[in-house]
Formats: structure tokens, sequence, C-alpha cells
């Protein structure tokens, strides 16, 4: 059981290798002067093509973007408990499937009034 | 084992580095990323102990909800890109963690912990999933817990809707 995550931990290490090799070979190749560095104004500029950009990009959001992110975590939870529900599914049979039923119902009680009062929608 | 210890110091480090980083580093934005990674180094933690579920459950509500709510929450505030500002609290705030750490260590290091000779049950998540969905289980508490987050979910919406 243990060894198979010890694969997840080869493939995060694999992964953050692969990662920083292609992050450094540039300037590894730069040191080694292989890659020739002659900059000009339009070859450093952010776009050859396209519009430049007006205005940071830190900006302040909008409050109403507060709620998707509260409600994203009250649906998170839900993952949690319907995760291993799914994956014991045949076991549980249907007593499980009622008592799952019935927690996705209490769920969508609050979806439906968030959809009735009108907070889903975009002014 | 030994691949298990490597594996445990390797996160260890990992999630103190970054819980480190979350405090000291002064773009809040960066310290809330790192503390992506503290969570994320805290999940591997708990799949070495054996609890795999907990894992998922960390990975999937901290790294996944709890980071995006930090994040939308700095994104909220204004003059975001001029990171945090040293205050005055510092010293005080410092003091008071490392009176928190001193008792900490100080309790566990007095306990004599209770070791169970019982190997640890694996994978977690079935047996979990008998207790709470099963007959003769803990149903009740989880439509509970049902009521619980639909409260959550219309304090939100009485919380963002304009009058």
């Amino acid at each position: 059981m243990l060894a198979n995550y010890g694969y997840i931990g080869l493939l995060l290490v694999v992964a953050i290798f692969f990662a920083v090799t292609t992050l450094l070979l540039p300037l590894f190749l730069r040191f080694i002067h292989i890659v020739p560095h002659k900059p000009n104004p339009i070859k450093s500029s952010t776009y050859e093509c396209g519009m430049e950009t007006i205005g940071k990009a830190w900006v302040q959001f909008n409050f109403r973007y507060y709620f998707y992110a509260l409600m994203f975590i009250a649906l998170d939870v839900l993952v949690v408990f319907l995760y291993p529900w799914a994956v014991e599914l045949r076991k549980l049979g249907l007593f499980g499937f009622i008592g799952m039923l019935v927690f996705t119902f209490i769920i969508v009680v609050g979806y439906i009034y968030a959809w009735r009062k009108k907070v889903l929608e975009w002014k | 084992m030994i691949g298990l210890d490597i594996a445990f110091w390797v996160l260890a480090i990992v999630g103190i580095i970054a819980a480190l980083a979350v405090v000291l580093l002064s773009d809040v934005f960066r310290a809330a990323l790192s503390l992506v990674v503290c969570f994320l180094a805290v999940a591997g933690i708990y799949i070495t102990l054996s609890a795999d579920f907990l894992a998922a459950v960390q990975v999937l509500i901290y790294v996944g909800a709890i980071s995006v709510l930090i994040i939308l929450a700095i994104m909220l505030t204004r003059e975001v890109q001029r990171g945090s500002p040293s205050n005055r609290l510092r010293i005080p705030a410092f003091l008071v963690a490392i009176l928190f750490l001193g008792g900490m260590a100080f309790a566990m290091l007095n306990t004599t912990w209770q070791v169970s000779v019982a190997p640890p049950l694996e994978p977690t998540t079935s047996a979990l999933a008998g207790l709470l969905f099963g007959e003769g289980g803990f149903i009740l508490p989880v439509e509970i817990a049902a009521i619980l987050l639909l409260a959550a979910i219309l304090g939100a919406i009485v919380l963002v809707r304009e009058k």
C-alpha cells in the first residue's frame, strides 16, 4: 500500500527534476557561451506582436467572487463525504445510496435557495 | 522502513521551510503559495502514517479549498501589490509563538504515549465508508454534517447578497 505512494513520490521527484533542469538549461547554455546574448528593444519586448498591456495585473477583485470561494469550500466538503461512499459503493448498497441521496438533497436545498434568491446571476 | 524515514524527514524539512516562508516572506501572495506547499507536505506525512483518507481530505480541503479562499482574500485587499508591511506586533507575536512551541514540546516530551501494537489498517477509506454510510454506523451525524454545510452555504448567500 505504502509502496504505491512511493511511486507517487518518485513521480514527484522526476517532475521537480525535469522542471528545474528545463529552467536551468538555458542559463547554463548561456553561461558556457553556446547561446549568443544580443538583446535589442524589440527582442526583449513582452509581445512582438499584439497589444501592450495597460495598468498592473494586481487589481483588487470584486467582493462578489468571495461567494464562489465560500460555495466551493462547502461543495468540497460534500466531495469529502462522496469520496468514501464512492469507493465502497457496491458494498454499502441501497442503505448507503439513500443516505447519500438525503445528504446531497440537503445540500441541494442551499443551491435552490441561492438560485431563487438570484445570487448566481451576474449583474 | 528506511524509505519511510527518508520520506518523513524530507517532508518534515519541506514543511518547516514552507511554514517559515509563510511567516518570513514579505509578499503575502508568495506566503499563501508556500502555505500550499506546507499543506502538501503535511498530506505526505499523513500518508507515511498510513492515514490515506486523511491525506486525501487534506489535499481536497486545505490544498484545494482553503488556499483558494486565502488567495482570493488576498486578491480582495486593496494595494495587493504592496505586500505585507512589518508592524509593531512582530516581537509580541514571536514571543507568544515561542511560548506556544515550548508548551507543546514540553507536553509532548512529558507524555507517556500509548503505542498500539496492532498493524495499521490499510486502506482506511473503505473502513471509514463502512462506518459512515453502513447500517448501524454514523449515518445520522453525517446527515447533521449536511445541515451544517447547508447553514454555511446560506450564510455565504446572506453575507454576499446586496440589500
